[in-house]
């Protein structure tokens, strides 16, 4: 607030008026903030709303605030929702951990043990693969690990594996999908909270006779908790909730809570029921990350993303 | 002192991270190989087959000929294209006020930019096709792209207030002192500077749109996009143009990614070569004088 110096003051009839001080911020995000709020924020309440309709594709649906949908889809239902449910929030962490797994010593390696010309082109090699479309390079990864692919056919000629061994089909295939896809939401923030540690303090560290092991674990692993933080919002959301990998890379035992909407919605027109189950999802993945939050939380979440 | 050749924790390299971060790219790279490889492939079959018959451009000779397939990619880029346009004109003001502003709300906008990114792309899609129900408006094109500039606005302005909060908001100040006025500040200094971010952001939001499967297909309605395209295809089996087209956009992406590379680097290097001067005379000093010492 420049202008509020008393030794420069302006006569008073040109002083802006408080409106036109405090106005601009309200302005600038009109548009922008109204857009979103009009189709994102409001859809995702609608979808609620629609949920407790009830009613049949033929004669539409009215609104009948049917909260009993909750429990006739999660309880008493002749389809395993439930099941669904339960084996997207497992594909979700079990996807989630090996990406830690993998992703933690490449974004180590390029922050840590590469020059600084190196680590803008080690980190481009690891987005490469999303210059491919994402239904693409799923499907070609089903076209690689398919019965009479490349990858099989190699290992029953050499006699490692047996006539009747798959790959597709598999949960195993549906995590293995998952993660490729997500390595890159992983690798990308833990580089930057590593990137973002003062090389001194891990001197500082040696210095004070802790070996590698410690200086790693006390040190380095404590400072780059918000980089992971960051990396699993973004990749356990995304898997849980994701469709293609387990429709592309799947069979009838790895059907999903995403499939299971998507069906609903596009096949089946039960709208009530896809925005019933999609409004659970997003309640119960809320629920997941607010509690790992208030845990492992850190502050500045926005930062990393 | 050698530190030109020293990395940063200050040890030897790592056989084992290296390989490990080479094996791992190794892997990522096999689905992008055989894409280009099998658009290549001489197969006389509308579908892709792993029997390698030899090399061809028969393919990219006839990308046309798949019915359905060049107008889904035709509407999928005039969508990425609007859809991205628009969310850097609207994404962009709002970016400016939350970046250089306090204001009552500002908690809220940056919440709702948050969640729209972290919110699960099933849910947004479920959600918006019941919003358009609910209001009766017909879903295809038009919903297509309210849908894809909804996301891509939270895009633009995680990229542009990226790249406002590294900007000195003192250039600005001094502009004003100097009597521009507010739209003068933004014309001549504000937007020059955010050229870089405005172009990166504009590249994210085009990509983000282009690749959307999951949101695009509970909106589409009979409209068929590019991605819509190849996952009805992918059930019975992709046809070889599907592969010439994915291996054209990834070495578009590829190029347009370097060339935007390249203008960033040349872009940091202006505003930061007398800083690197200083820094390259003191560690050239160094080694220069470190054996003196010795």
């Amino acid at each position: 607030m420049t202008t509020d110096a008393p030794v420069l003051a302006k006569p008073a009839s040109r002083r802006p008026s408080w409106i036109r001080r405090h106005s601009p911020p309200y302005w600038l995000s009109l548009i922008g903030g109204g857009w979103m709020l009009a189709f994102f924020l409001i859809p995702l309440v609608s979808g609620l709303i629609v949920s407790l309709e009830t009613g049949n594709p033929l004669t539409g649906y009215h609104l009948t605030w049917n909260w009993a949908i909750y429990q006739q889809l999660f309880v008493h239902s002749d389809i395993p929702y439930t099941t669904f449910f339960l084996r997207s929030l497992y594909y979700g962490a079990a996807t989630t951990v090996l990406s830690i797994v993998i992703s933690y010593p490449m974004a180590y390696y390029i922050a840590f043990k590469v020059k600084e010309r190196w680590k803008s082109p080690l980190l481009f090699l690891v987005l490469l693969s999303f210059f491919v479309s994402f239904v693409i390079r799923t499907d070609m990864w089903a076209f690689i690990l398919s019965n009479q692919g490349i990858v099989i056919t190699a290992l029953r000629d050499l006699h490692l594996v047996g006539k009747n061994f798959h790959i597709l089909g598999t949960s195993n295939a549906v995590i293995g999908g998952d993660v490729y896809n997500n390595l890159a939401f992983m690798v990308l923030p833990i580089y930057v909270a590593l990137e973002r540690i003062d090389g001194r303090i891990l001197e500082a560290a040696r210095d004070l006779y802790s070996n590698g092991r410690q200086v790693f674990l006390r040190v380095v692993l404590p400072l780059s908790r918000a980089g992971i933080f960051a990396g699993v919002l973004l990749v356990f959301i995304t898997t849980v909730g994701d469709p293609v990998v387990s429709s592309l890379l799947g069979g009838v035992g790895t059907y999903t809570i995403g499939q299971a909407i998507q069906d609903s919605y596009l096949t089946n027109q039960q709208f009530n029921v896809a925005a019933a189950l999609s409004t659970a999802l997003m309640v119960v993945l809320g629920l997941i990350m607010f509690i790992y939050a208030k845990v492992f939380g850190t502050q500045n979440i926005e930062n990393l993303v | 002192m050698a530190s030109l050749t020293r990395t940063r924790d200050g040890r030897t390299r790592s056989p084992w991270l290296s390989g490990f971060y080479w094996l791992v790219i190794f892997i990522t790279f096999v689905p992008i190989v055989v894409m280009v490889l099998y658009s290549f492939n001489n197969a006389p079959t509308s579908r892709i087959t792993f029997v390698w018959a030899g090399f061809t451009t028969y393919w990219y000779r006839n990308l046309t000929q798949v019915d359905g397939l060049s107008h889904a990619f035709v509407t999928s880029l005039e969508v990425a294209v609007i859809s991205s346009v628009v969310s850097i004109v609207i994404g962009t003001p709002l970016s400016m006020a939350l970046g250089r502003y306090r204001f009552w709300g500002k908690g809220f906008l940056s919440s709702m930019v948050f969640a729209d990114i972290a919110a699960p792309a099933i849910v947004v899609g479920a959600a918006s096709l019941s919003f358009f129900l609910s209001i009766n408006l017909d879903t295809g094109l038009l919903t297509i792209l309210i849908a894809h500039i909804a996301f891509n606005v939270a895009y633009v302005v995680v990229v542009v207030r990226a790249r406002l909060s590294g900007m000195d908001s003192a250039i600005e100040d001094a502009a004003r002192d100097l009597g521009a006025g507010p739209l003068t500040t933004f014309t001549r200094v504000t937007l020059p500077l955010l050229w870089p971010a405005l172009l990166a952001a504009g590249l994210l939001a085009f990509a983000m749109s282009i690749d959307d499967y999951v949101i695009t297909s509970f909106v589409a309605g009979s409209t068929v996009t590019f991605p819509l395209f190849v996952y009805g295809a992918a059930k019975v089996g992709l046809p070889p143009q599907v592969l010439c087209f994915g291996t054209i956009i990834f070495f578009v992406g590829l190029l347009l990614a370097l060339a935007n590379g390249v203008l960033n680097r040349r872009h940091l290097i202006a505003r930061a070569a007398t800083e690197d001067d200083a820094i390259a005379v003191i560690q050239q000093r160094e080694v220069e004088v470190a054996p003196v010492r010795v």
